[in-house]
Formats: C-alpha cells, sequence, structure tokens
C-alpha cells in the first residue's frame, strides 16, 4: 500500500488522527501527522509512491505540522514543525506548509543520522554505478540532478548522498526536488515529462517548486548502489562544458569538507571518505549548458569500464 | 487519569527500566522502544544506553532501527567528548603560567577522572572552577588567546558579573565550544551560598593531568545535588539526568572507606543537608540504591515536616517524567512551574527576583509586540 492509493479524503482522515501515518522514506521510517490540511493535495502528489508502512514498528522521526497558536489561524497564519514533540525552529508562513515539511525532514536526517556518514551531495545511477555530484548551495545541483533523473539515470538523491560505513555503497533517499526560482522553467523546459508541483513564493530560498520524485526511482529505494564517480559540478553563465579530472587528495578534501557529519564521525567518517575516493573517478565538471553536461556525464558512464 | 499522563508514566517506567536494568532491554516490544528512544534522547540519555548496552554486548540482539539510533548517539558522544578535552587542552595551554587552581566541574571531570558518570554522556560546555582572586587575570588570558563573549546585553552582563556564580560564558573565535568560569557553586544570592574555598582545599589532580584538578568525592556529589535542583529549566523541569549522575558518582564512591560520614559532614558543613536529603531519596527511591542505616538515620533528621517532605517528593517525581513526544501532562507542567519557582526562589532574594522577573517580562511583551 502506498500513500498514493488512498483516496486523498483518507489521507486526510488518517493523517490527522493521533497515531498519524507511518511512511518508509528511503532508508528512514517516518511517522507524520497533520494538524494543517492545506498541505494534502501537495503531500498526496509529492510523497504519492512512498509505502505505508505496517504500523507497530520504531519509527525514526516523529514529525508534526500543524498551525501555530490559536489565534494566527486567522491572523498571519503560521505553520509549526515539530519533531518528537520539539520545533527545532521558528514557525513559518502557514502558505509555505510543504517546504516547511521538507526542510524539517532533512534536518531530522541531517541532526540524526550519524550511524552513515552524509555528504551535501545529489546522488544518481546508471548500470549499477553511482554518481555523487557533490554541491555547495547555488553550484546548480538540484537541477542537474533533475535533469539527470529525467534521462536515464535513477535517482538516489537530491540532497543527501548516505554512505554505510559497513560496505561503503550508497543508501537511496528519493525525495521530492526543491527547484529554486529560475531552474524551475529551465526544467519545465527540459524536461516537460517531469511533474512540478506548485511553487510556493518567497520562501527564504525565494520562489521553490518541487520535482515529484520517478516513480521507479522510489520503487527501487531499497537497493544501494556502488559509488563510480564523483563529480563536483558548477553552473555558470556561457562556460564551456569541461570535464576536468581532479586528483585523489583534492578530491578526499573537498568530500569531506562538504559532508554534515565528517567531523563528528571522527576516524569512521576518516576511513569512509577515503574508501569511497578510493573507488570513485574524482572530477570537477564546469557546465553551463544542461544538455552538454548530461552528454558528458552519459560519456562517462559508456565508456568508463 | 489523562491519556497523556498515563504515556508520560510508561515512558518514565521504560526508561528507569533502561537505566537500572538494561540486560532486559532485548525483550523490549516495538512499541516500547519507539516511545523509549524518543524519552531517552529528550532526557539526554541516549548514549548512556548505548553504553550500558553495548558494555553487555547486547546491541546486535536489538531491532536495527534502534541499533541505529543508539550508533549515532554514541558518534555524537565521541564527538562532543572528544572536542571538549581538546578544549580542556587548549585552555590550559593559554593559561600556563598563570598561578591558579584549575578545577574541571561536571562533565569534563567526569570524563577526565575516567568517573562511571562520563560513560555516553553528552555535555556541551566546559564547566571550570576558578578562586575569585585569580579570575580576573584568567579571563583576561583567555580573551587575549582567542576567547571571546557572546555579546550579552548590558543588563546579561550585570546579571552574570554582580549576582552569579559564573562570568558570561566564553567561547574561542574558531570553536563552538562554550566554557563556563565558575568561582563559587551557587550564585552569590542563592540562600545556599556558601563560601567555596574549602572545595580547592578538597580538589585533587587528575591522573594524566598536571595542571588540572577536580573537586574531592564528596563536593562532587553535592556539586552534581545542587546542579539537579538549583540548574532546572521551567520547561524541562528536573533533568533525570542530573539524578544520574549523583546515582553513578554514589555507585562509584559509596565503597570507599568514610565516603558516606565525609558526604554527610560536607553538607552539613556547606548547609545543603536538604537538597542532598532530596537527592538521595529519589535516587533511593528510584535506582533502588541502599544507604548505609547510619546515613539514614542521620538523613531522617534533615527531613523537612512530614507535609513539606511528601509535597517536594511528589512535585519531585512529577517533574522528572520524561516528555515522550510534544506538551507534557497539566500535572507535570505544574509541578516543573513550581520547583523552577522555587529554585528561583532560593536563587534570589525577593527584591532581586522581582526586579529580574519585571527585567525578563519586558522583554518577553517587547518581542511579542516588536515581533
Amino acid at each position: 500500500m502506498r500513500v498514493g492509493d488512498l483516496d486523498i479524503d483518507e489521507l486526510a482522515r488518517q493523517v490527522q488522527r493521533p497515531c498519524g501515518i507511518d511512511v518508509c522514506i528511503g532508508p528512514f521510517l517516518v511517522n507524520l501527522q497533520l494538524g494543517l490540511t492545506a498541505l494534502l493535495p501537495v503531500l498526496w502528489r509529492m510523497w504519492g509512491d512512498y509505502p505505508l508502512a505496517v504500523p507497530g514498528q520504531v519509527r525514526d522521526f516523529h514529525v508534526r505540522l500543524d498551525h501555530h497558536g490559536w489565534l494566527r489561524r486567522w491572523w498571519r497564519p503560521q505553520a509549526r514543525f515539530t519533531v518528537d514533540g520539539r520545533s527545532p525552529f521558528q514557525p513559518l508562513a502557514a502558505a509555505h506548509h510543504f517546504p516547511m515539511l521538507e526542510w524539517g525532514l532533512n534536518w531530522c536526517v541531517a541532526r540524526r543520522a550519524h550511524h552513515l556518514l552524509m555528504l551535501h551531495a545529489a546522488v544518481l545511477e546508471r548500470g549499477g554505478r553511482a554518481l555523487v555530484l557533490p554541491g555547495a548551495p547555488g553550484a546548480g545541483k538540484s537541477t542537474l540532478c533533475t535533469a539527470l533523473a529525467h534521462r536515464g539515470w535513477r535517482l538516489l538523491s537530491d540532497e543527501f548522498g548516505l554512505v554505510a560505513p559497513q560496505h561503503g555503497r550508497l543508501l537511496p533517499l528519493p525525495r521530492p526536488i526543491p527547484l529554486k526560482n529560475d531552474s524551475i522553467e529551465v526544467i519545465r523546459a527540459f524536461a516537460p515529462e517531469a511533474e512540478i508541483g506548485p511553487a510556493f513564493t518567497g520562501t527564504r530560498k525565494g520562489t521553490v517548486a518541487h520535482v515529484r520524485p520517478p516513480r521507479a526511482a522510489v520503487m527501487r529505494m531499497d537497493e544501494p548502489a556502488t559509488p563510480a564517480w564523483v563529480v563536483f559540478p558548477r553552473w555558470q553563465a556561457e562556460a564551456p562544458t569541461r570535464l576536468e579530472p581532479l586528483n585523489r587528495s583534492d578530491a578526499f578534501l573537498m568530500v569531506a569538507g562538504n559532508a554534515f557529519n565528517y567531523e563528528l564521525c571522527g576516524e569512521g567518517g576518516f576511513i569512509t571518505v577515503a574508501r569511497l575516493v578510493e573507488r570513485c573517478r574524482c572530477y570537477r565538471l564546469g557546465y553551463s549548458d544542461l544538455d552538454a553536461a548530461l552528454g558528458v556525464l552519459g560519456a562517462l558512464a559508456e565508456t568508463e569500464p | 487519569m489523562s491519556q497523556r499522563m498515563n504515556r508520560s508514566r510508561h515512558a518514565g517506567a521504560l526508561l528507569l527500566r533502561a537505566l537500572r536494568a538494561p540486560e532486559t532491554l532485548p525483550t523490549l516490544s516495538s512499541a516500547d522502544w519507539d516511545l523509549l528512544l524518543r524519552a531517552a534522547r529528550h532526557t539526554r540519555l541516549l548514549g548512556r544506553l548505548d553504553a550500558d548496552l553495548a558494555a553487555r554486548g547486547l546491541i546486535e540482539q536489538l531491532p536495527e532501527r534502534v541499533a541505529h539510533h543508539l550508533h549515532a548517539a554514541r558518534c555524537q558522544v565521541q564527538y562532543q567528548q572528544r572536542r571538549l578535552t581538546w578544549e580542556v587542552d587548549r585552555i590550559l595551554r593559554a593559561l600556563d603560567g598563570v598561578p591558579v587552581e584549575v578545577v574541571a566541574l561536571k562533565g569534563v571531570a567526569y570524563v577526565l577522572a575516567e568517573t562511571a558518570a562520563a560513560r555516553g554522556r553528552l555535555f556541551s560546555d566546559v564547566d571550570l572552577l576558578i578562586a575569585e582572586d585569580g579570575l580576573a587575570e584568567v579571563e583576561q588570558r583567555l580573551r587575549a588567546r582567542g576567547w571571546q563573549g557572546a555579546g550579552l546585553s548590558r543588563y546579561d552582563e550585570r546579571y552574570y558579573r554582580e549576582w552569579m556564580h559564573e562570568l558570561p560564558p566564553l567561547r574561542h573565535l574558531e570553536r563552538d565550544t562554550e566554557i563556563d568560569l565558575h568561582h563559587r557553586l551557587l550564585p552569590r544570592t542563592n540562600r545556599l551560598h556558601f563560601d567555596p574555598a574549602p572545595l580547592f582545599a578538597a580538589s585533587c589532580k587528575v591522573a594524566g593531568h598536571e595542571s588540572l584538578r577536580v573537586l574531592g568525592a564528596p563536593d562532587m556529589v553535592l556539586h552534581a545535588v545542587l546542579h539537579l535542583f538549583m540548574e532546572g529549566d521551567r520547561h524541562e523541569g528536573l533533568r533525570l539526568r542530573d539524578l544520574v549522575d549523583v546515582w553513578d558518582l554514589l555507585g562509584q564512591f559509596r565503597g570507599r572507606v568514610g565516603f558516606w560520614p565525609a558526604l554527610l559532614d560536607r553538607a552539613e558543613q556547606f548547609g545543603l543537608q536538604r537538597p542532598l536529603f532530596h537527592a538521595l531519596h529519589h535516587v533511593h527511591q528510584l535506582f533502588v540504591l541502599e544507604l548505609p542505616v547510619v546515613v539514614e538515620a542521620r538523613l531522617r533528621q534533615w527531613r523537612p515536616a512530614p507535609p513539606l517532605a511528601w509535597l517536594m517528593t511528589r512535585l519531585v517525581r512529577l517533574s522528572l517524567l520524561p516528555d515522550a513526544d510534544g506538551r507534557a501532562p497539566l500535572r507535570v507542567r505544574g509541578a516543573r512551574t513550581l520547583i523552577f519557582a522555587r529554585a528561583h526562589w532560593l536563587r534570589m532574594p525577593s527584591w532581586l527576583l522581582l526586579r529580574h522577573l519585571g527585567y525578563k517580562g519586558s522583554l518577553q511583551l517587547r518581542t511579542l509586540f516588536g515581533g
């Protein structure tokens, strides 16, 4: 049974019960409870393929989104995100409900999942091999990731490269991809088949619209992938497409510096990053044209053994 | 009884069981684990559960998700302990040549002195005790070496400097660990305030750290007791982990010859009979720690009048209950408010308390209308 198999009224009923619903999102089991129903249509679409879990299991995060303060229901309404009964951040305008839920989940993962090394990276897979795209905000990671996810690559994650220290493989966490500002139109033009949700204007990151994770990616979210390439993308207007090899020691520092919890993982973090870099070919990718960038990355997958 | 109260009690019972008898945890149901994980996380005792379970080799018998959360907590504990011992190392280096005794308190002391209370313990600040006459030089030296204040308001700065038992927190420019320099264990204005000089005289060296000391065993216990009753938070109530510290320290020191009489004498010397009475009572009740008969007899004399003792016991028990999710039951919130009010009442004389509350209240009003 998946979220989208419930009709929306049934979803509304279940998610408003005190016990909420248990949803599998990648390796995590999330208990979701809503006191705010405005986001149901977008939630139903964006989370439609996530499996509902059998009740009675240990959940990783108990997440709630509701109105903040009774007065606020009418006057400048605000939404409050809580995890396990605590609100880690200030309430936001109620109209930004879905982005808030997604950011809240990011917060939960980043702050809690320290049994994994968490890279700040998009991850995609093709032919059993994973491409890791670590990226600072603004490097064009989400746009590139969305484009790849609609051109034959399987989406593992847009935000978190979750590396399991036991085997060094990457765990999928396919989530709605938040496109910001101009990227929304870029993707509409590039991949008309991408399912894009409503645009939320005036958020702290500008206008945000989410791309529904491709169904196949969610169906296969229990299949980890072996890392094969680490590519640091950098979008720059008018820049020619250039893929430059990166030596492993530089790549090591860049990957470690980009992880959410490298320092926290201590020696384990060092070993995990070292193994990841050792088994990967590492590059820097400068680009302005999406098609050309995709061609270069596709060629990697075709040609490299 | 409300459903919320039932849940809170159940979470409390699970947590106590986990602390007292970790070996029974592999039989816990998933639903109970779901609740226990949250309760342990909120009370900052998840790392402690992990340490106890790992020491018994039981992690592999737990549900996979539980093991992941415990593993994550372990990484966090190790990281904090690494960071804080490094901070202490840097502080001692900066203070090289300054003729003062530096006494580590609480978490840092537990870790450096390798006490049982250190296992799986999360702590976020470095707490140090320094004699008041050496404080200015220490602060100056640290500021010269890159530590800075947090830019407090003038009121807060004055609050610390004039009335508190510690300086405004310092933080190194390049790191984010907070250090608290104490010159006494209680605020100057506290009704239970006592002269800190004997603490230094009874402090001891830590193996492997030439220039660092920790409190003597009885003082370490008394400080943990004070922390439990005086540092509460209105929302969090009394912290179970503070009581766990007291339990751990007692468990470790109780076998030492002369420990119990020394503890009771010290409490008398400092005028801390009442807090010690309550702490021992609850450690005995909740963790089934046996007190020697002689100790019980002396403690009985410190017992408040029966209605007061009954009320205090009840309030403490209620406010120690963990929140599993969201708002605590009404009764628990009430108990926490009363305990917090009591701590504040002890903390400052009434004129100062009124002034302080007036100031904090006006701040809240300002945020409410300005924001």
